[in-house]
C-alpha cells in the first residue's frame, strides 16, 4: 500500500542528482495535502508538521529517534525456513519476499534492537508495514523470541511497536502458530517479572492483534492507528451497514476499554520512559535530549 | 443426504437405485432388486473412488459439511452428565462456544466447542459457530475452573472464525482471543484439542492451543478460507480451488508440518455418512490423547505445551 505520495519537482531534480538533494523531495500529506518536504518529516518523525497526521515509519528510523543519541543494537534473528509451504498465488512466495527485501533494504517484517532510552536500558521491536504489509509469520514469531529472551537475559523491559495486515498467509498453518508462539514469548517476559509495554501503530490488525499486541502490561497507541481484529471492509460485508466514523481507530479503542493511553509519537519517548522506569523502580530520568551512552 | 458438489454423479446413482425400490414398492409383481443392487455396488465403488483422494478444496467442503457430527453431538455421544455452564460475567453468554462440566469415561472434565448448530433456527441462535469475544472469556472462566479444580481440559473445534461484528470489535475480540490462547498455555491439566471440522484462524486458534491436537481425516484448520485468500492474493474469490491448494490446510499436510500429533480416521464417504461411528472414533482419539497425558505435574503440561509451540515454525514441508 501507498501511504506516502511522492512528489518530484521535476525542474530541481533534473539539475540535482537524487543522492545529493534527498531534500528536494516533497510527499504530500494525505490527510491536509501540504506539501511536506522529507527532511523537515524525517525530523519530525514522519508526522505532518501541518495536521499532526502520523505517517509510517520504519523501525530503523523509529529505532533512530527513540534510542539515545540514535545508537542500538540490533538483536540477530534466528533465520527460519524459507518458504515451508512452497507457496505460490499468482507469484512465488520466495519472490514476493526478495522484491519487498530490495524495497525495504531490510531482512523482513521486524527489527529487534538494545538500547537506552534516557539511560533505561530496554529491548525493542519494531513491525515494519511496507514489509508485506508487516504480516506475521515464521521470522516475526522467530522475532518475537528472541526479543524475549534477550529481554530476560539482560533484565531489561520489552517494547514492540505494532504495524501488520496480519497474519503471513503464505505461511499457511504456521504463520496462524504464531499467535501462540509469540503469546509463549509475552509469558517468558511477564515470568521474568520485566515489563512488556505495546505500542499499537497504523494498522495492527488480524492475528497480531490477536496476539501479542493486546497481551501487553500496557498498551499505547498513535493517534488515529486503526487497531482492530476484523478489518472494517470485512464487517461492512457481514453486517451491510456503514460503521461509524473513528470506528476502530486509536481514540475509539480508548474509549472502549482497549487502551491506557493514545500518544503523540513525538511524546511517546518521554512516556515509555516515565512508565517503565516507574515499574522497575528506577528514580525519575533526566529529561530531554540525550546523547549516546558513554561507550564501556 | 445433502449431497455436495463433486458428488453429483454420486447423488444420480443413487436416487435412481431410490427410484426404483419406490417403483417394486408400488408394484409388488416387478423384479428390480438385481438391478437396484447393482446400483449401489457402482455407488459404493464411485464414493470410495470419490474419498480416496479429496483435493483440499472437496475437504473445505466436507469439512463444512451440513451433516457432519457438530460439537453438541460430540458432547452428547461421548461424555455422561454433561452440565452446561453459561456467561462471561460481564456481559453475556455466548451461544456460539458451548462448555461445562462433564464425565467422560467417568473422569470429570471441562468440555467447550463451537456449536454451528443444525437447522436455519439453531444456526442463527448459535451464529454459525462465529463466536464473540464473549464466547471466548466464557472459555478462559472455564479454563480457569478446570485448573483450579484439576480437571483434563477437552476442546471441540469447528468455526469459520471469530465473529467480525460490530460489537465484536468494540468489546475486544482482539483480546478476547489473545488472552484465551495466553490462558491455554498457563493450565496445569491436560489440555486436548480435536478439530472436528472447520478450524477457521485465531477464533480456532483460541480453543486449539493444547498439549495434543487431534484432527479428523476431513476436516481443515487455517490461518485464512481459501475464499478469503483467494480474494486477497489471487484478487478474484473464485480462485478458491487454489487458494486451498497452496494454504496447506488439511489433516494431512498439518500433520506433516508438526502442527498436529493425530488423525482421526472417518467412516467411507465422511462424517455425515457415519456420525456414530466418527464419534466413536474420536472418543477413543480424546481417551488415548487423555491417557497420555495422565499422571503428568502441571508444570511438566506447561512446559510440554509451551515447547510444542515454541517449536512450530522450525519444520516446513520437505522441498
Ligand atoms: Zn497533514
Amino acid at each position: 500500500m501507498n501511504w506516502i505520495t511522492n512528489y518530484v519537482r521535476p525542474k530541481i531534480n533534473s539539475l540535482f542528482s537524487r543522492r545529493e538533494t534527498p531534500d528536494n523531495l516533497w510527499t504530500k500529506c494525505p490527510e491536509c495535502g501540504t506539501m511536506l518536504f522529507h527532511r523537515e518529516l524525517a525530523d519530525n518523525q514522519n508526522v505532518c508538521t501541518s495536521c499532526d497526521h502520523h505517517m509510517a515509519i520504519s523501525p530503523r528510523e523509529r529505532f533512530t529517534a527513540l534510542f539515545d543519541g540514535g545508537i542500538f543494537t540490533e538483536v540477530k534473528v534466528p533465520e527460519p525456513i524459507v518458504d515451508p509451504l512452497h507457496f505460490r498465488d499468482q507469484k512465488k512466495y520466495p519472490d514476493r519476499l526478495k522484491a519487498a527485501q530490495k524495497a525495504s533494504g531490510e531482512r523482513e517484517a521486524m527489527l529487534v534492537a538494545e538500547g537506552e532510552i534516557a539511560r533505561t536500558p530496554i529491548v525493542a521491536v519494531a513491525q515494519d508495514f511496507s514489509f508485506m504489509a508487516g504480516s506475521m509469520g515464521m521470522f516475526v514469531g522467530n522475532a518475537m523470541v528472541a526479543a524475549a529472551q534477550a529481554a530476560v537475559k539482560h533484565k531489561r523491559p520489552l517494547v514492540v511497536f505494532t504495524a501488520a495486515g496480519g497474519a503471513r498467509m503464505q505461511e499457511g498453518i504456521l504463520s496462524l502458530m504464531q499467535m501462540p508462539r509469540t503469546t509463549v514469548a509475552v509469558q517468558m517476559v511477564r515470568e521474568a517479572g520485566l515489563p512488556y509495554v505495546t505500542v499499537l501503530t497504523h494498522p495492527t490488525t488480524g492475528g497480531v492483534t490477536a496476539s501479542y499486541a493486546m497481551l501487553g502490561d500496557i498498551q499505547m497507541a498513535e493517534p488515529n492507528a486503526l487497531i482492530c481484529f476484523a478489518g472494517p471492509r470485512v464487517i461492512e460485508q457481514t453486517i451491510r451497514e456503514k460503521l461509524p466514523e473513528g470506528f476502530q481507530r486509536a481514540e475509539y479503542l480508548l474509549d472502549h476499554g482497549m487502551l491506557d493511553r493514545v500518544t503523540h509519537r513525538k511524546e511517546l519517548k518521554d512516556e515509555l520512559v516515565t512508565i517503565l522506569r516507574m515499574l522497575t523502580g528506577q528514580p525519575p530520568a533526566i529529561k530531554g535530549e540525550l546523547t549516546a551512552p558513554a561507550t564501556k | 443426504m445433502n449431497y455436495l458438489e463433486f458428488e453429483k454423479p454420486l447423488a444420480e446413482i443413487e436416487g435412481k437405485a431410490e427410484e426404483l425400490r419406490a417403483l417394486a414398492r408400488a408394484n409388488p409383481s416387478m423384479d428390480v432388486a438385481k438391478e437396484a443392487e447393482g446400483l449401489d455396488r457402482k455407488a459404493e465403488t464411485m464414493l470410495k473412488d470419490l474419498y480416496k483422494a479429496l483435493n483440499p478444496w472437496q475437504k473445505c467442503q466436507v469439512a463444512r459439511h451440513q451433516d457432519r457430527p457438530h460439537c453438541k453431538d460430540y458432547i452428547e455421544g461421548l461424555f455422561t452428565e454433561f452440565t452446561p455452564l453459561a456467561g462471561d460475567r460481564n456481559f453475556a453468554d455466548d451461544h456460539a462456544i458451548m462448555g461445562g462440566l462433564a464425565r467422560f469415561n467417568d473422569q470429570a472434565v471441562v468440555v467447550m466447542g463451537q456449536e454451528k448448530g443444525h437447522d436455519t433456527k439453531t444456526r442463527i441462535e448459535r451464529n454459525f459457530g462465529m463466536a464473540r469475544p464473549e464466547g471466548y472469556r466464557k472459555a478462559i472462566r472455564l479454563m480457569e475452573m478446570a485448573d483450579r479444580f484439576r480437571l483434563p481440559v477437552v476442546t471441540l473445534v469447528d468455526t469459520p472464525g471469530a465473529y467480525p461484528g460490530k460489537g465484536a470489535e468494540e468489546r475486544g475480540q482482539a483480546e478476547a482471543i489473545a488472552r484465551a490462547t495466553e490462558k491455554s498455555l498457563m493450565l496445569g491439566v491436560p489440555v486436548i484439542s480435536v478439530v472436528i471440522g472447520e478450524g477457521g484462524s485465531g477464533g480456532a486458534v483460541a480453543l486449539a492451543t493444547a498439549n495434543r491436537i487431534a484432527m479428523l481425516e476431513h476436516s481443515i484448520y487455517s490461518v485464512i478460507s481459501p475464499e478469503g485468500c483467494a480474494s486477497i492474493l489471487w484478487k478474484d474469490s473464485d480462485k478458491m480451488r487454489e487458494a486451498a491448494e497452496a494454504l496447506r490446510l488439511t489433516a494431512q499436510d498439518l500433520q506433516k508440518l508438526g502442527v498436529i500429533d493425530r488423525i482421526v480416521k472417518e467412516p467411507l464417504g465422511g462424517a455425515q455418512r457415519g456420525r456414530k461411528e466418527t464419534i466413536e472414533a474420536v472418543g477413543k482419539a480424546i481417551e488415548a490423547m487423555l491417557k497420555e497425558l495422565s499422571g503428568k505435574k502441571p508444570e511438566a503440561l506447561i512446559k510440554d505445551r509451551r515447547e510444542k509451540f515454541l517449536d512450530m515454525g522450525v519444520k516446513g514441508l520437505a522441498a
